[in-house]
């Protein structure tokens, strides 16, 4: 491959919290020279789990959830309400949807997911949440009395259900799973969060889909698979993500699921090549983490943009060096232990680990009442890799350490 | 000196910050953030890491 040109900037594409700690780990690590962040929306960084939680029920507005700035990043130039459409690595250039080409130094991929819509025809009243401008549409029609449907039983289909009860809504969660939350927290949780959501006031719709949304202009209700109707004026698809690489297609990176990184955040290819001067970051990212084992996953969870963000900062500064720093930096342990926490209602869960490892044989509870608080383990091979509070955290701490130290 | 200020109104009590920065900040048998409001020079990265991991954003450095 030729070689990039040392004056180009280090390009970030992705304007999101991953792209932004990268950029900041890059200025930490010592790297002076440009940096370009090319984003798709027009909103600097901001974060994003408030969308569904404090921020939707109250104003949804970019200062409530922005990143601060730090004086680093003054000189960090930001490229926003710009999309890329294609990469050329040996060429070391990108290609964006205004039609410039722009070459780059460096390559740091961030450009992570977007909300996957169910397949029916576009109509007023249809949402999804994954953007501040998302938020904003779904909170004007968020009044008192409106009828919601929520299609999706995940974390973000009921924290946007218990935020919709707040906001005075009656709401509806249609899912095709068991239990909400089934597939993060396994049966035994989920059981018992189905109860305390009923409690709340929400009603579940469980093993059915979608089959139709209907009204003439605006959504009037919603037909579910097993032939039942429910009227609304809402509906909230929560249905997954899809990663946005189509900009990579056509490269010889690894796009199987997401893209494909080692554990320095450096791009691999299709035939296993290390790409030193290409980085993977935040939801997007496949990776191996040894906290756990040698498999590349992706991982949803709100703190691995700014943990992988810093990783791949940290390495492309030294490899940028070239100051023979490299080889030690990219050797530096990284095994970032997962971590989330959502609120719904009086409802608060926080975990540590990969709880989706688990079957449901392996999940108990380890300390409390599941009814009231608890804490819940969840092991594989006898090695705990995952831990659950409900309504509980200090109680957390020791078996957080647990995980990290391999599970035993 | 650093000096540190938490949003106690947004804090959420997630306790993430704690493994970053435990020389500053701790959660009590309540489960709830207790934090030292300044640190010496030293611990800056830690607290800037503290500051980054804060789910609620809540904590900031006051320069």
């Amino acid at each position: 491959m030729p070689e990039a040109n040392p004056a180009a900037p280090v390009v970030i594409v992705g304007a999101a919290m991953g792209g932004l700690r990268a950029a900041e780990s890059l200025r930490r690590s010592g790297y002076t020279g440009a940096i370009r962040v090319v984003g798709e929306e027009l909103h600097a960084p901001y974060n994003r789990p408030p969308l569904s939680k404090e921020v939707l029920a109250s104003d949804v507005t970019h200062e409530a959830v922005a990143f601060p700035s730090r004086a680093e990043m003054g000189d960090v130039e930001w490229m926003l309400g710009v999309r890329a459409t294609a990469v050329d690595l040996a060429a070391h250039t990108l290609t964006t949807d205004d039609g410039s080409v722009q070459e780059w130094r460096a390559l740091v991929i961030a450009t992570g997911l977007r909300a996957r819509r169910l397949d029916f025809a576009p109509i007023a009243g249809r949402h999804v949440v994954r953007s501040l401008d998302d938020a904003m549409a779904l909170r004007a029609e968020l009044t008192e009395g409106a009828r919601v449907v929520v299609v999706g039983s995940g974390f973000l289909g009921c924290e946007l259900s218990a935020t919709a009860r707040k906001l005075g809504c009656s709401v509806s969660i249609v899912t095709p799973s068991a239990e909400p939350m089934m597939r993060p927290l396994g049966d035994l949780v989920a059981k018992e969060m189905r109860r305390r959501l009923t409690d709340e006031g929400v009603e579940i719709f469980s093993g059915v889909n979608v089959a139709a949304i209907t009204g003439e202009t605006a959504v009037e209700s919603v037909e579910l698979s097993d032939g039942h109707v429910i009227e609304a004026d809402v509906v909230i698809e929560s249905v997954g993500s899809h990663c946005n690489i189509e900009w990579l297609e056509g490269t010889p990176l690894d796009l199987s699921d997401g893209v494909l990184a080692d554990n320095a955040m450096r791009a691999v290819t299709t035939d296993g090549t290390v790409l030193d001067d290409v980085y993977v970051v935040g939801d997007i990212a496949r990776f191996p983490n040894p906290m756990f084992d040698d498999v590349a996953r992706r991982i949803e969870h709100w703190n691995i943009p700014t943990d992988t963000g810093k990783r791949a900062g940290a390495v492309l500064a030294a490899h940028l060096a070239d100051d023979g720093s490299f080889a030690d930096v990219v050797a530096k342990p990284f095994a970032p232990m997962p971590s989330f926490w959502s609120n719904q209602f009086e409802i608060k869960l926080q975990a540590y680990g990969l709880l989706g490892l688990v079957s449901d044989d392996d999940i108990r509870v380890l300390e409390g009442d599941l009814t009231d608080q608890a804490a819940v383990g969840y092991y594989r091979d006898d090695r705990l890799v995952g831990v659950l509070g409900i309504g509980m955290k200090a109680a957390l701490l020791p078996y957080r350490k647990q995980i990290a130290q391999g599970g035993e | 000196m650093i000096k540190i200020e938490v949003d106690m109104n947004q804090c959420q009590h997630y306790g993430q910050c704690v493994f970053e920065a435990p020389d500053n900040f701790t959660l009590n048998d309540d489960d709830k953030l207790e934090y030292v409001a300044e640190a010496p020079d030293s611990e800056r990265d830690n607290i800037e890491a503290a500051v980054d991991v804060c789910p609620m954003q809540a904590i900031r450095i006051v320069e």
